[in-house]
């Protein structure tokens, strides 16, 4: 995976709330077996007419937009299906940074699993940094000191240590995994003996 | 200290935890699918990584196969080589497959409980947000992402952090006409889709204990449109009867050991919930949802909302917003909403107390002209189960197309979709914009009310055609 540490872009901001990962990445693209290729199709819909034109007026089709690397956007982002799909086709767009007051589950911890940081802040803050957009300034992100710089300002925000660590590093989930590997042998030798029926061969 | 259902499941399948609370996660049974699983097998064979348990996963092709006949294959290319890659993976690293062709394939969510893969206290994941179905049966179940199947075959365990507890209860009787589905759109409606964020749900009360296995299913599966990825309810006799004897539930001695084991699962009588809220079951009426998100719910009394009442901005763009992609002015009535399209199917509602609720109600009549209908089973044994009580019939003659196994029309990703601005009444659990094909507009109803929708050809009140 790779590293978060920090970035600095004009961010795009997308005033849309409970946008759901139906939205992100429609299903005609999920049947790709692939990781990559998805940007293009990004906010599919809301990007491309039923020509497959670009709407104009869609802010990731504009300019500085379509450079942006982070996306600003409203609250319960990415709620509904599973699909790893969405934060796939953010990281081939290149959004490694979405900001929002709150996320859904699912699609929060599929950011961390590839290197897209998914930041909380509070709705005033919200509002505020959505000027940069207005203005197309920069605003700039650093994970190490959780903070986001914007003008004179700074906005700090919090994050699971652990999850902070894995983004900074690059850390392969499964391989840490591996390493208790001990562990899960002892886990699966006690329940082969207390509840035998799991593992029913 | 007292525990809850899911502090107890949750404890019992620590591996390891560290000290910020990041869990390693002991997982029992793994489901998945054509299209979330073959980044994670391609992400194994990239790292030289096997498949820790490999009996412990069973997959299923469901989400992108046709539901017309299947005797010629997958027409659609990229679909036939996600199905094709599905059964590649499986055969490489020995799991256990049903196939498009097998009369056991199905929905997913629907063939872990038929076959009795689904157990209670079991950890049950699969990169597929309504996994929260299985935990009907006292299960902690929920959806994952593909780098998270990857990590479940390499690893059998998923790192977790602890969610908080939240309880509904029900109590009271369903009115006429009201299902399991009317209760979780109604819950949904009041707690809104990211109500149960960072929450596990246990549905409890003396409405809950009183609904069967299939309709506790309807009620968890829509749990993640509450924004929690679980949901579960304490599991009972009838959870019991229903798993003995499934080809994979626990046999002989094992089963005794089992059913020892599963009649302790229950939350603590003191036990604490961070979060609680209640209903009562006469105050819930047969509903519909107007917009495009599940909580956008109403009677099938009422009238689509008016953004002008709405004094919070937010709200107020939201509802504007849906309504234009509704094609619905405010205020409108839900009995007059005029449909085009039925769907009655998915991991929902596409078992077979739903479909003989739907055939109930159509028995001996035919649906409007100018609404074109189908029922698609969410299984093989579903179909087979229907077609002997001649419910296939019933929907034929009334009118219907009655189809092959599958998800269908819920995700449209196969060829069965909505066209722009066509209206559908749908048993399925998600109104999103596009979800049933490009500008199409989906009213989230159950079996019952799609039923009578079919037949007036518009939204409508079940109860009128109740016998
Ligand atoms: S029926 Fe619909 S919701 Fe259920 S698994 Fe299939 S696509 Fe997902």
């Amino acid at each position: 995976m790779k590293k978060f540490i920090s970035i600095k872009s004009i961010p795009a901001y997308l005033p849309i709330v409970n946008i759901d990962t139906d939205m992100i990445i429609p299903k005609q693209f999920l049947k790709t077996i692939k990781r990559t290729g998805l940007g293009k199709n990004l906010f599919f819909e809301l990007r491309y007419d039923d020509k497959g034109n670009k709407i104009e007026d869609f802010i990731l089709n504009q300019k500085p937009y379509d450079n942006s690397k982070i996306l600003i956007t409203g609250k319960n982002f990415g709620c509904g299906s599973s699909r790893e799909h969405a934060p796939w086709a953010l990281l081939d767009f290149g959004i490694t940074c979405v900001i929002s007051s709150s996320y859904a589950d699912i699609f929060y911890n599929n950011c961390f699993k590839n290197g897209i940081l998914p930041i909380i802040l509070e709705e005033e803050k919200i509002k505020e940094l959505s000027e940069y957009s207005h203005r197309k300034e920069e605003i700039s992100v650093d994970l190490n000191e959780q903070k986001i710089v914007y003008g004179n300002n700074e906005a700090k925000f919090d994050i699971d240590p652990f999850k902070k660590k894995c983004l900074l590093e690059g850390l392969d989930d499964i391989a840490l995994s591996l390493e208790k590997s001990d562990k899960i042998t002892s886990f699966e030798k006690n329940l082969k003996n207390n509840k035998p029926w799991i593992f029913n061969d | 200290m007292p525990y809850t259902l899911y502090d107890k499941i949750w404890n019992e399948h620590l591996v390891y935890q560290q000290e910020d609370g990041t869990s390693l996660l002991f997982v029992d049974r793994h489901l998945i699918h054509e299209v979330t699983s073959p980044q994670a097998f391609e992400g194994l064979r990239n790292s030289n990584r096997n498949v820790r348990q490999p009996s412990l996963t069973l997959a299923v092709a469901d989400h992108n196969v046709p539901t017309t006949d299947r005797s010629k294959g997958i027409d659609d290319k990229e679909s036939k080589i996600q199905v094709d890659t599905l059964e590649a993976n499986c055969k490489q690293f020995g799991i256990k497959l049903f196939g498009m062709n097998d009369k056991r394939q199905g929905i997913v969510h629907i063939i872990g409980p038929e076959q009795g893969f689904t157990q209670p206290g079991t950890v049950i994941v699969c990169g597929d947000s309504h996994t929260a179905t299985h935990g009907a049966f006292g299960s902690l179940a929920f959806g994952i992402g593909t780098s998270e199947v990857e990590h479940v075959l390499a690893t059998q365990t998923l790192v977790q952090k602890k969610a908080k507890n939240f309880r509904i209860n029900v109590n009271g009787k369903l009115p006429l006409g009201v299902t399991s589905k009317d209760v979780i759109l109604q819950i949904i409606g009041k707690i809104g889709t990211a109500g149960g964020t960072g929450c596990v749900i246990e549905y409890s009360g003396s409405l809950i204990s009183s609904l069967s296995v299939e309709q506790r299913m309807t009620i968890c599966n829509m749990t993640i449109e509450g924004g929690a990825r679980a949901g579960l309810i304490e599991p009972d006799k009838k959870i019991f009867d229903y798993l003995k004897d499934k080809p994979m539930s626990p046999k002989k001695e094992n089963w005794e050991k089992a059913l020892n084991n599963w009649k302790n699962l229950k939350s603590d009588r003191d036990a604490k919930f961070d979060k609680e809220i209640s209903l009562e079951g006469k105050e819930i009426l047969p509903m519909v949802t107007w917009g495009t998100s599940p909580q956008d719910v109403i009677t099938i009394e009422g009238k689509v909302p008016n953004p002008n009442n709405e004094k919070d901005t937010d709200r107020k763009n939201s509802i504007e917003r849906s309504l234009k992609y509704m094609g619905l002015k405010p205020d409108t009535a839900a009995k007059d909403i005029k449909i085009d399209k039925v769907f009655i199917g998915s991991c929902t509602n596409g078992r077979i107390e739903d479909l003989r609720e739907a055939a109930k109600i159509l028995k001996n009549k035919t649906k409007a002209s100018h609404v074109e209908a189908m029922v698609v089973p969410g299984s093989g044994l579903v179909k087979q189960q229907a077609e002997q009580e001649g419910l296939d019939k019933i929907f034929i003659s009334s009118g219907f197309e009655w189809r092959e196994p599958g998800c269908s029309m819920c995700l449209a990703m196969n060829a069965d979709k909505l066209k722009p601005e066509e209206r559908c009444a749908s048993t399925s659990n998600r109104n999103f914009e596009g979800r049933q094909g490009r500008g199409g507009r989906t009213h989230l109803v159950s079996p019952g009310m799609a039923a009578a929708a079919a037949i007036s050809g518009n939204l409508d009140d079940v109860r009128k055609y109740q016998n």
